[in-house]
C-alpha cells in the first residue's frame, strides 16, 4: 500500500516522504489531496475535475459539495430524468399509470380508475387482452365477453413490414415502425414479441423506448427508471456528494424492491424520505424513514397489532399480533447497532410501541396512517425509558428520541460513514471525534461530514487510495473517466448486478457492505475487466465512449480502466 | 504459503497456463498428485435468512407444536382427505419432512441422507448478520475472526494445490471461504474468462505486480484459476442420469458444482448460497404445501435431490452439509410468520453420510423447554457436525485450527 502511494509521487516528493511514508497517519500531500476528495465526494473524477477543483480551491469545493442547493445542477442531467416521468410521480399515481396485470383487471371492473394518459391506457388495455388469451389459450376459462379481443401482428402489418421489422438493423427497423399511423403504432407494440421489441431498443427514441418497455410490462418501467436514474445521476450529476450520500443512506436504511407493494414505494420513498435528509438531522431522516410505507411494508410493522387488541370484525378469521422485524431491526441496523446495549425485551417492546403505525391501502401506493384500534396501549419500557400507558403514535416519536439521542448511534453512524469515507477500519480517534460532533449538534449530518473532511484521518496516507470501488462506484467511475455519453442506462447498471450489487434489490435489511474486502475477489475482477474492455471498445449498449476507434481498437483505455490501480479509490 | 507451494504451483500452472494443456495433464497435475487418487469434496449450502426449521423438518409427534403454529403448522403425515397432499412425510414416526421436499425421501430412504435437528449456534444474538457472520467465521462470539472455517479446513499441502480447489459459486467471495489458502468465487463457469486474449495477458502482468498485496493476491488466484477452468469452458454440460436441476440461481449453483467435481480439477470445497428465508408474514399459504416457504423448499430439495442424482456413484466421495444462521420462533407471530429464534436443522448427504437418522437431542416444544420462552433449545453445536465432516475430509484432523476453543463432539454421521 505504502509503495502503491509513492509509486504515483515523482522522486523528489519521494525522498521527501519517504520517512513520513513509514507512518500511515502522515498527511499526504498537497498534490493528492484533490485526488482523495474527488475519490471520496465522487462516483470519480471526470477529465478535467482535479484542475477545476484546483482552480476553486479544494477547500472551497468541499463546503460546496456540502452544500448542494448552491450548485446548479448539470442540464444534460436534467433533460435526461425528465424522460423518467415515473420519478416524479407518487405511490398512487405509479399504481394507477403502471399497474401489473391484476390491478388492470380491478380497473376494467370498474374497481380503480385508468390511467389518465389515453395512449397508456390503450396500450395497458391490450396488454391485458394478450395475458387473458394467453390464459385461455392455456386451456382453463376463455375470455369473458365483452373484454378486448388480442390481436396478431399479421392483422396489424402486411407481410413486407413484419419482414422489414424482422430482419433491419435497429434503425431501419425503427424507421419502419415510425412511418406507420399512430394507433397501429400502439397496436403493433401490444402484439409484437419481446424479442422484436428487444431488437428495436437499441435505435428507439426515448418516447418509443417507454412504450417498448411498458409493453414488456408496466411495472417494469417504475423499476428501471429508478435504476436508470440512480446511474445517470452517478454519472452526471454536479451534486456528486449529495449523490453519494443518497446512495450511503439509502443503503443504510435499506428496502428490497421485489417486496410486493415495495415495487411501488420506493421511488417516493428515496425521493421524500431519503434524499431530503441525506445533509440534515438524522433524527428527522430516521422519522421519514419510520413513517414512509415503503419501510413499513418492507419490514412487515404495517401488520403488526398489539397482542392485547381484540381481533375486529373486519379483520375475519386472519390472525393478528405483535411483528417484532422492524423494532429489531430499527435498534440493531438503523440506530444502535448490534452492540449497542438493547436486549431481546427491548426489541419486543419497541415493536410494541409500533403497532398501529400502518399503511392505508399498501397496494394501491397508500400513505402512512396510524391506526389506533390496533396499538398496544400498554405501558412499555425501552432501554431503562419508561413509556406510559396510552400513548398511542406518540409511543414511535419516543422510540425514535430515544434512540437517535443515545450515544450508542452516535458511534454507529459515524463509523459507518467512516468506513465508507475514510477507511476499512476506521480509527477510534476519528470515530470519537465525529460522535462527539453528533452528539452536540443534535445529530446534525453536515456537521459530521465536515468534522470527517476536516480529520487528519481523511487525509492521511493510511487512508489514500485504500479502498476498493464497490460495483456502483466502478462502472459510474468508469463512464466518467472516459467521458461516456450515456443515451440510456439499463446495460450500465446490468452490469452493476452482475459485479454483485444489484440496485434496489439487495434483500436483506443490512444493505452492501462499506468494506473494500466484500468486493475483492475472483468473479469480480474477472467481471471488472470485461466490463473495461467493453465500454472502451463502445460495445455497452446506451453508452457512446469517444476514443481510438480504428479497424483495430486500442485496448489501451480499457486496460487502464480494468487495471488494479482503477479498481481503488 | 511455503516457497515450495509457490514454486510447485506456478510451474505447474506454467504448462496450464499455455492454453494447450490436455485435459490428461491438468488432471493428472491436480487430481492424482497424492495416493488416493480423488480428492473428497465437501460442498456447504448456507440458506440465508433464517429458514424455519420447525417447518422443514416438522416434528409431527409433539403435541405442543400443533399448539404453538395454529395456522402455519404442518399437518401429521396420518392426514387425510384433501389435507394429504399438505400433510408431512413421516421420517421415524415424529419427525417428517415439509411436502415440498419429497425428492429428498429416496436419499433418506437409501440412508444417504441425515438430519441433525435442534442445532445451531449457541451464541444468542437474532441478528441475521452477526448470526451468519459467526457460522460462516465457526467462532460464535468472536467478530474479531478474519477467515472462514472453511478456508481454515482446506489441508495445508506441501505440493500442487489446484488454484480451484475451494469455490464459491456467486458474485462475492463469502465469509466461509476468505481466508489464508486461495479461494476463488466464479457466477458461471463459461463466463469465467477475459474475453480477449491479447489485453487478459496484460491484465494479468498488471494484477501480478500490483504493489496492492490484496489485488495481487486475488489477480494471481484469479488468473490461475481461470488458467485452469480454460478446458471445461468450452464443454456443454449434460447432468447425468436424467437429472433436472430447478431453473434458479440455486439449482445453477449445484449443477456447476456437480461439473467442477467430475470435471476433476482439484476441487475439494464448494460453496453456494440461497436467500430469501426470512418469513415474517404468510410463511405458509393457505394450504402447506402452497406459499413463501413451501416454494423455496422445492427449489432447495429440487437441487439437492438433481445434485444427488447427477453426481450417482461419485457421491461416494461427496458430502453435502446445510445450515442457516438460526431458527424461527416456536410459536408463530401476528401475522402467519414466525420471528427471529435460535435451533434449526441442519441436513448432510452423502456417500460417507450414515444417513436415515434424525441426530441429536430433542428438546421438546413445552414452554418450559423452550430457549427463552419462545425458541427452539439448542443441544448440538453446528461445530460438531461441521467438524466431524471436515475430519472425514481429506485427512484434516487438525480441527483445533478450524474451531479455535472449541472441540467438537462427533455425532457419528460418518
Amino acid at each position: 500500500m505504502r509503495r502503491a502511494a509513492l509509486g504515483v509521487l515523482g522522486t523528489i516528493v519521494c525522498l521527501a516522504t519517504f520517512s513520513a511514508a513509514a507512518n500511515k497517519n502522515a498527511q499526504i500531500p498537497k498534490d493528492q489531496r484533490i485526488t482523495q476528495a474527488l475519490n471520496r465526494l465522487t462516483f470519480g473524477a471526470r477529465p478535467g475535475d482535479a484542475a477545476a477543483v484546483r482552480a476553486m480551491g479544494l477547500k472551497k469545493w468541499i463546503d460546496l459539495q456540502l452544500h448542494p442547493e448552491r450548485i446548479p445542477e448539470n442540464p444534460l442531467l436534467e433533460a435526461k430524468l425528465k424522460e423518467l416521468d415515473t420519478l416524479r410521480m407518487s405511490s398512487e399515481e405509479l399504481v394507477r399509470n403502471y399497474p401489473t396485470p391484476q390491478m388492470v383487471k380491478q380497473m376494467m371492473a370498474g374497481q380503480m380508475p385508468f390511467p389518465t394518459d389515453p395512449e397508456r391506457r390503450v396500450l395497458i388495455e391490450k396488454l391485458v387482452a394478450k395475458y387473458e388469451n394467453k390464459q385461455a389459450a392455456g386451456g382453463t376459462t376463455p375470455p369473458p365477453p365483452g373484454a378486448p379481443q388480442a390481436q396478431a401482428l399479421r392483422d396489424i402489418l402486411s407481410p413486407e413490414q413484419i419482414r422489414a421489422l424482422r430482419q433491419g438493423t435497429p434503425e431501419q427497423r425503427v424507421a419502419m415502425f415510425q412511418a406507420l399511423p399512430l394507433e397501429k403504432q400502439v397496436d403493433a407494440i401490444g402484439a409484437m414479441g419481446a424479442p422484436m421489441r428487444q431488437a428495436m431498443f437499441a435505435a428507439a427514441p426515448p418516447e418509443l423506448r417507454r412504450k417498448l418497455i411498458l409493453a414488456n410490462g408496466p411495472q417494469q418501467v417504475v423499476q428501471r427508471d429508478l435504476t436508470d436514474a440512480k446511474m445517470l445521476r452517478a454519472i452526471y450529476s454536479n451534486r456528486q456528494l449529495d449523490e453519494v450520500l443518497v446512495d450511503f443512506w439509502f443503503n443504510h436504511f435499506n428496502i428490497y424492491l421485489d417486496k410486493g407493494a415495495d415495487r411501488y414505494l420506493v421511488t417516493e420513498y428515496e425521493r421524500e424520505a431519503i434524499r431530503p435528509h441525506v445533509l440534515g438531522k438524522f433524527r428527522d431522516l430516521l422519522e421519514a424513514t419510520a413513517k414512509s410505507p415503503a419501510m413499513l411494508f418492507y419490514l412487515d410493522n404495517w401488520q403488526s397489532v398489539g397482542a392485547n387488541v381484540p381481533a375486529g370484525r373486519s379483520q375475519g378469521n386472519r390472525r393478528r399480533g405483535l411483528n417484532e422485524n422492524y423494532g429489531r431491526e430499527l435498534l440493531e441496523l438503523h440506530t444502535l447497532g448490534v452492540d449497542g446495549g438493547y436486549t431481546q425485551k427491548d426489541v419486543t417492546e419497541v415493536a410494541r410501541c409500533f403497532t398501529g403505525w400502518t399503511i392505508n391501502q399498501p397496494q394501491r401506493g397508500g400513505k402512512f396512517t396510524f391506526a389506533p384500534r390496533q396499538h398496544d396501549n400498554g405501558e412499555k419500557v425501552v432501554l431503562g425509558v419508561t413509556i406510559p400507558a396510552g400513548g398511542g403514535m406518540e409511543d414511535g416519536e419516543k422510540v425514535l428520541d430515544i434512540v437517535a439521542h443515545n450515544p450508542a448511534t452516535a458511534r454507529f453512524i459515524s463509523r459507518k460513514l467512516a468506513q465508507r469515507f475514510v477507511a476499512d477500519e476506521p480509527a477510534a480517534s476519528l470515530v470519537d471525534a465525529m460522535a462527539q460532533t453528533f452528539v452536540k449538534s443534535d445529530g446534525d449530518i453536515r456537521a459530521v461530514l465536515t468534522a470527517m473532511f476536516n480529520s487528519k484521518e481523511f487525509w492521511s496516507v493510511g487512508a489514500y487510495r485504500s479502498k476498493m470501488k464497490s460495483p456502483l462506484e466502478m462502472v459510474a467511475s468508469a463512464v466518467r473517466a472516459v467521458n461516456g455519453d450515456v443515451d440510456y442506462a439499463f446495460a450500465l447498471t446490468n452490469q452493476v448486478a452482475q459485479l454483485g450489487e444489484p440496485l434496489y434489490r439487495k434483500q436483506e435489511p443490512t444493505g452492501y457492505s462499506n468494506s473494500s474486502q466484500e468486493w475483492l475477489n475472483s468473479a469480480g475482477l474477472v467481471a471488472r475487466m470485461n466490463f473495461a474492455l467493453q465500454l472502451a471498445d463502445n460495445k455497452v449498449p446506451g453508452v457512446k465512449v469517444e476514443g481510438p476507434q480504428a479497424a483495430k481498437p486500442d485496448d489501451a483505455q480499457g486496460i487502464a480502466l480494468g487495471s488494479p490501480e482503477f479498481q481503488k479509490r | 504459503m511455503s516457497t515450495r507451494r509457490i514454486f510447485l504451483r506456478n510451474s505447474a500452472l506454467a504448462m496450464v497456463g499455455m492454453g494447450s494443456a490436455p485435459m490428461w495433464l491438468t488432471r493428472a497435475l491436480y487430481a492424482k498428485d497424492e495416493p488416493g487418487a480423488r480428492k473428497k469434496v465437501l460442498v456447504a449450502i448456507f440458506q440465508r435468512g433464517a429458514a424455519d426449521g420447525l417447518n422443514v423438518v416438522v416434528p409431527h409427534g409433539e403435541k405442543a407444536y400443533y399448539g404453538l403454529r395454529p395456522t402455519i403448522s404442518v399437518p401429521r403425515p396420518s392426514a387425510g382427505g384433501d389435507r394429504q397432499q399438505d400433510a408431512a412425510i413421516d421420517l421415524d414416526g415424529f419427525f417428517g419432512l415439509h411436502p415440498s421436499l419429497a425428492p429428498l425421501k429416496p436419499l433418506w430412504d437409501k440412508q444417504h441422507l441425515a438430519i441433525v435437528d435442534a442445532v445451531g449456534s449457541p451464541d444468542p444474538t437474532r441478528s441475521h448478520f452477526d448470526a451468519q457472520d459467526y457460522m460462516e467465521s465457526g467462532t460464535p462470539g468472536l467478530k474479531a475472526t478474519d477467515s472462514g472455517w472453511m478456508n481454515r479446513s482446506l489441508p495445508k499441502s506441501a505440493g500442487k494445490v489446484s488454484p480451484v480447489r475451494a469455490v464459491a459459486l456467486g458474485a462475492t467471495l463469502p465469509r466461509t471461504l476468505r481466508g489464508s489458502e486461495a479461494a476463488i468465487s466464479l457466477q458461471s463457469i463459461g463466463n469465467f474468462q477475459v474475453k480477449n486474449a491479447a489485453a487478459a495477458k496484460q491484465f494479468e502482468d498488471m494484477y501480478m505486480n500490483s504493489k496492492d498485496a490484496r489485488l495481487q493476491a486475488t489477480g494471481r488466484e484469479t488468473f490461475e484459476a481461470v488458467s485452469m477452468l480454460q478446458a471445461i469452458q468450452r464443454q456443454s454440460y449434460t447432468p447425468a442420469n436424467g437429472a433436472e436441476y430447478p431453473r434458479s440461481k440455486f439449482g445453477d449453483s449445484l449443477r456447476q458444482i456437480a461439473q467442477l467435481i467430475k470435471s476433476e480439477v482439484g476441487m475439494e470445497m464448494a460453496f453456494a448460497d440461497v436467500g430469501g428465508w426470512d418469513h415474517h408474514v404468510n410463511e405458509l399459504g393457505a394450504r402447506a404445501s402452497e406459499g413463501q416457504l413451501a416454494n423455496m423448499l422445492r427449489d432447495y430439495g429440487g437441487a439437492l435431490a438433481a445434485f444427488w442424482q447427477d453426481m450417482g456413484d461419485r457421491m461416494s466421495d461427496v458430502t453435502v452439509v446445510t445450515m442457516s444462521e438460526f431458527g424461527r420462533t416456536a410459536h408463530e407471530n401476528g401475522n402467519r410468520g414466525t420471528d427471529h429464534g435460535h435451533a434449526n436443522c441442519m441436513f448432510a448427504m452423502g456417500g460417507d453420510v450414515k444417513g436415515g437418522k434424525v441426530y441429536g437431542k430433542w428438546p421438546g416444544l413445552e414452554k418450559e423447554q423452550l430457549y427463552e420462552g419462545r425458541d427452539l433449545a439448542l443441544t448440538t453445536d453446528f461445530r460438531d457436525v461441521l467438524g466431524e465432516l471436515v475430519a472425514n475430509q481429506a485427512g484434516n484432523a487438525k480441527l483445533q485450527g478450524v474451531f479455535p476453543g472449541y472441540a467438537p463432539k462427533f455425532l457419528g454421521l460418518v
